[in-house]
């Protein structure tokens, strides 16, 4: 805990000093070096308080009403604080050479300052004990990335995107603030101890508060329909930023869902029920969105939809597991989308740093612009695809390993029982199986198009990332691939976190329902090691046999046509196509095509722009209804300033005389 | 021993299935067909070569061939034979089962968009589309299964399937359903007619074939062996739950199964001569169908 507010103090402290800085180098060393170290002297207590599985607590008074100081480290806080110290640590390494090309151009400093921010304000939500001090951390948190999507303020789209991010973010707020306010209704204050006991016996149910919880913390989240800020912020903010937003800020959406079950007490079936459906809405409608993306950085957004929706899932299918007190379901549902968090953490940082490394050099991540880019970066290219088979769930990396609980909980939990407890689980798999093949399908778009083949459009000068960008690529993807080799393990630090979320009913059948996996586990990296080991036999014997013979080199068969050029080659768009035609009407593409005309055509072109059905359809036709309405009132607001001072009097006036009455 | 020797017996005579698909398609077609070893001397042929490789392609080309057949091999030792278990039996192994193909596809995909081709592209770009349809199919077939034997690895899933045999009470119409699921998914995922046509020569037509067609001597070799390799596991998944067998004595259970797979590669042979491939734009409504047939399994399977 001494450590843990270390670190908080640290963040806070160089990310003021950082502001000195001003535009020039110190500003970076300061802000990032601070991020990094306050992350490194956090982060080896933090994993072992987990493996310890102790709880430490500070609680102090404050003069705010119904506020106090009270923070707390439990396993999962502890469980959600590892990835934002690992995460926030490896960004700041790499963001401290990603922007040093703006040195002297732009306020690095204030940058820092807000990224600093960011880490400690997500540090304080994930170990805030009191309404106040929580809604506190969750506002600066909310915040704070406004400031760093705006970093390339000079161009239309960012500006938009902050609009719309600051929007999503406060709209999510409100809904938060009711449910602290509601579950705190005549409590003495908004400490979570009271509240977990006060909220047992609220008399209109806890059903509204569930929901409240689900759209205040969906809203961060990204669950569809309340994921359109993503595919706006991410692209528009710089890359570390968007790996650190989409590694761990959005899932401390997924924290705050998990504290809120523990506030709430027990669970109604129905709440699997949603919990499922919006997993499966998040994560089908996310992948097909995603798949349809031209640009990078938008399509890993989506990707970032589509994992919510994974771990929505897992949590829709532990919650159906505490309902039909089934606890091996309940543990391995909770199970499953916890490590789902830790993993996307690692996988989905990983791609938006690969990402930012492309966009660096090539200075462009428009997918049909690139190409070949595996031979000038074979480092970030490899660390790549790493990550992308990692996000496919591919074994042995570790998306395999937590899609692998959520399918075993799902699969043992529909062996008995009735259909009411059998239809949402093999929903849950089928869908779970439709994502898995559609990942792949994006993946291998992404990859292929960008990293192999020729290049598209001609780009000198294209180099590999520096390297304080490579190491940190080079970390994550070790992970990824150490994650899903100790999966086995991993039940034991996800023991004590799902123990604590099944407090009061069956934490020991949850253990056991849990543990209960180690075997499959076990087998599956038994099983990678054999792959490994057979790659090894397959590669050497290749080697080998190769050794003595003739290998030459020569252009790709062309199927008798000599002159290909990089253009001619599949686009993301043209690969995609099979699936994006299937899924028209969801995706709205809109296309723009000029045919070639006359005996001797003279051009022709072709272009399509995927769209986003809730975006064009729900929340366009809404805001702009809202705007219309609100702009009714216009005429109050002229600039005689006259007007406006007997604006003031008069509402005093009234204020006054409602007083009075 | 005993449990490798049948995964030692998928590793031999896997590509002989090809044969008996060839020599009955040669049969139907009125032709004598060729020698029934010719697979074997193919691989034979194309092991004995150098290699040449496009200026274009990276280390992934050449990752492709190697990962897609470790990752078909574990799969040998992960699929029962029938009422036998297999080596590496576990609860949810055919999760891992399908996501090792998923491993397999993602590299031989990715080595086909190495090498800057369209048309390899082209390829690559339907088997992602295609395998990602047939994907909740099978997963929706095995969960049918699993429900029904009251199982969760597909040893115990096919050992119960086998022994209780077609004509225990209500059997017949979810083994015919499951089975026809799994047939189709059988085809799709190993580019056979109606969904892709093994034979063709024009590669805008082409699935599997068009996606190596940069691939020679060795990489060839190791693609075509671990097509077969495929073909043997997704025929034993079918296998499995169609097959009557004993459970107890492995020598009868060995020529049941394997009786039963050539069984199935008559019958591909067979579709294969009596049917066109069909056009592109109707395979999402055929995978979809096999989705269905597998639901409706699933909806008799949960009373």
């Amino acid at each position: 805990m001494t450590f843990i507010l270390t670190g908080v103090a640290l963040l806070l402290l160089s990310g003021m000093l950082s502001l000195v800085g001003g535009r020039s180098r110190a500003a970076t060393f300061l802000g990032a070096g601070g991020a990094f170290l306050a992350c490194l002297i956090a982060l080896p207590s933090t994993i072992r308080m987990l493996f310890n599985s102790s709880t430490e607590s500070i609680h102090l008074p404050w003069s705010v009403p119904y506020g106090s100081f009270f923070v707390e480290v439990d396993p999962l806080s502890a469980f959600f604080l590892v990835p934002i110290f690992l995460l926030s640590a490896l960004c700041a390494l790499y963001g401290a050479q990603y922007l040093d090309p703006y040195s002297g151009r732009k306020p690095l400093g204030a940058h820092w300052f807000f990224f600093n921010l960011l880490v400690a304000s997500m540090v304080m939500v994930a170990i805030a004990r009191n309404g106040v001090l929580f809604l506190i951390a969750w506002e600066v948190m909310s915040l704070a990335p406004l400031f760093l999507i705006l970093f390339e303020d000079e161009k239309e789209k960012v500006r938009a995107a902050g609009w719309t991010y600051l929007v999503a973010a406060h709209l999510g707020a409100v809904f938060i603030l009711v449910f602290f306010v509601m579950l705190g209704r005549g409590a003495p204050s908004l400490d979570f101890d009271l509240l977990a006991a006060h909220g047992k016996d609220l008399p209109w149910g806890s059903g509204a508060l569930f929901l409240l919880a689900v759209i205040g913390f969906g809203a961060k989240a990204g669950f569809i329909p309340l994921h359109v800020w993503l595919p706006e912020a991410h692209p528009a903010a710089p890359s570390h930023v968007s790996a650190l937003m989409s590694g761990v800020m959005i899932k401390m959406g997924i924290y705050g869902m998990f504290r809120s079950l523990t506030l709430l007490g027990g669970s109604d079936p129905w709440w699997g029920y949603a919990m499922v459906g919006i997993g499966l809405t998040s994560g089908i409608l996310g992948v097909i969105y995603a798949l349809s993306q031209h640009d990078l950085k938008r399509l890993l957004a989506y990707h970032s939809v589509e994992n919510i929706g994974i771990i929505a899932l897992g949590m829709g299918v532990g919650i159906l597991g505490e309902a039909f007190g089934n606890p091996a379901l309940f543990a391995l549902g909770f199970g499953g989308a916890l490590f789902h968090v830790f993993n996307h953490a690692l996988f989905k940082g990983l791609l938006f740093l690969g990402a930012g490394s492309v966009l660096h050099t090539a200075g462009t991540v428009e997918m049909d612009r690139l190409g070949g880019l595996m031979k000038p970066m074979p480092v970030t290219g490899t660390c790549f695809l790493v990550g992308a088979a990692a996000i496919s769930g591919l074994p042995p990396l570790n998306g395999f390993a937590s899609e692998f609980l959520i399918y075993l909980g799902a699969l043992g939990g529909g062996l008995q029982g009735s259909a009411l407890l059998f239809t949402p689980l093999v929903m849950t798999v089928a869908g779970l199986a439709l994502i898995g093949g559609l990942a792949t399908a994006c993946f291998t778009k992404a990859f292929g198009v960008i990293f192999l083949g020729s290049p598209r459009v001609e780009g000198a000068g294209i180099h590999e990332a520096g390297l304080l960008m490579r190491v940190p690529m080079l970390i994550l993807a070790a992970l990824c691939a150490i994650t899903g080799l100790a999966a086995p393990l991993m039940l034991h630090v996800l023991g004590p976190v799902v123990g604590a979320l099944g407090k009061g009913h069956g934490e020991n059948a949850a253990l056991t329902g849990l543990m209960w996996a180690e075997g499959p586990l076990f087998m599956i990296s038994l099983g990678s090691i054999g792959l490994g080991v057979l790659l090894i036999a397959l590669v050497t014997a290749r080697r080998m046999i190769l050794q003595n013979r003739e290998v030459s080199d020569a252009p790709t068969w062309g199927c008798g046509y000599v002159m290909p050029t990089g253009r001619m080659q599949y686009t993301s768009s043209s690969f995609a196509q099979p699936l994006t035609g299937l899924f028209r009407q969801i995706l709205r593409i809109s296309e723009d095509v000029r045919m070639p005309k006359d005996i001797f055509p003279s051009g022709a072109s072709f272009s399509s722009h995927p769209g986003d059905a809730f975006r064009e359809l729900v929340f366009e036709p809404v805001f702009s209804g809202v705007a219309r309405f609100f702009s009714g009132f216009r005429w109050l607001q002229h600039g005689r300033v006259q007007l406006y001072v007997l604006y003031i009097a008069v509402t005093l006036m009234a204020i006054l005389a409602w007083k009075l009455r | 021993m005993r449990s490798l020797f049948f995964p030692l017996l998928a590793l031999i005579f896997s590509p002989f299935l090809l044969s008996i698909i060839n020599r009955t398609k040669a049969i139907a077609g009125g032709r004598k067909g060729a020698p029934l070893l010719q697979p074997y001397l193919d691989l034979m042929k194309l092991l004995r070569k150098g290699a040449v490789y496009s200026r274009t392609t990276t280390w992934v080309f050449k990752a492709g061939p190697v990962i897609g057949l470790a990752a078909t091999v574990m799969c040998v030792f992960i699929v029962p034979f029938g009422a036998q278990a297999a080596p590496f039996a576990f609860p949810g192994d055919f999760v891992l089962l399908a996501y090792l193909l998923g491993l397999a596809r993602f590299f031989v995909i990715s080595a086909a968009m190495d090498t800057g081709s369209s048309f390899e592209a082209m390829g690559a770009s339907r088997e992602a589309a295609f395998s990602a349809l047939a994907e909740p199919a099978l997963f929706i077939a095995l969960a049918a299964v699993a429900r029904k034997t009251g199982e969760l690895s597909m040893s115990g899933m096919f050992h119960v399937m086998s022994v209780q045999g077609l004509d225990a009470g209500g059997n017949l119409p979810v083994v015919l359903l499951i089975s026809a699921a799994l047939l189709i998914i059988f085809l799709t995922e190993n580019a056979r007619i109606p969904v892709d046509d093994p034979n063709t020569h024009l590669e805008l037509t082409m699935i599997h074939e068009v996606m190596v067609l940069d691939h020679g001597g060795m990489d060839l070799a190791f693609i075509q062996y671990g097509s077969a390799l495929k073909l043997w596991v997704l025929g034993a998944v079918l296998m499995g739950c169609v097959m009557p067998g004993s459970g107890a004595s492995w020598w009868i259970d060995a020529v049941l199964f394997m009786s039963g797979m050539s069984g199935l590669a008559v019958l591909t042979g067979v579709i294969e001569s009596s049917m066109a491939r069909l056009r592109l734009v109707r395979l999402p409504q055929l995978l979809t169908g096999a989705g269905g047939l597998a639901a409706l399994a699933l909806i008799l399977v949960m009373r």
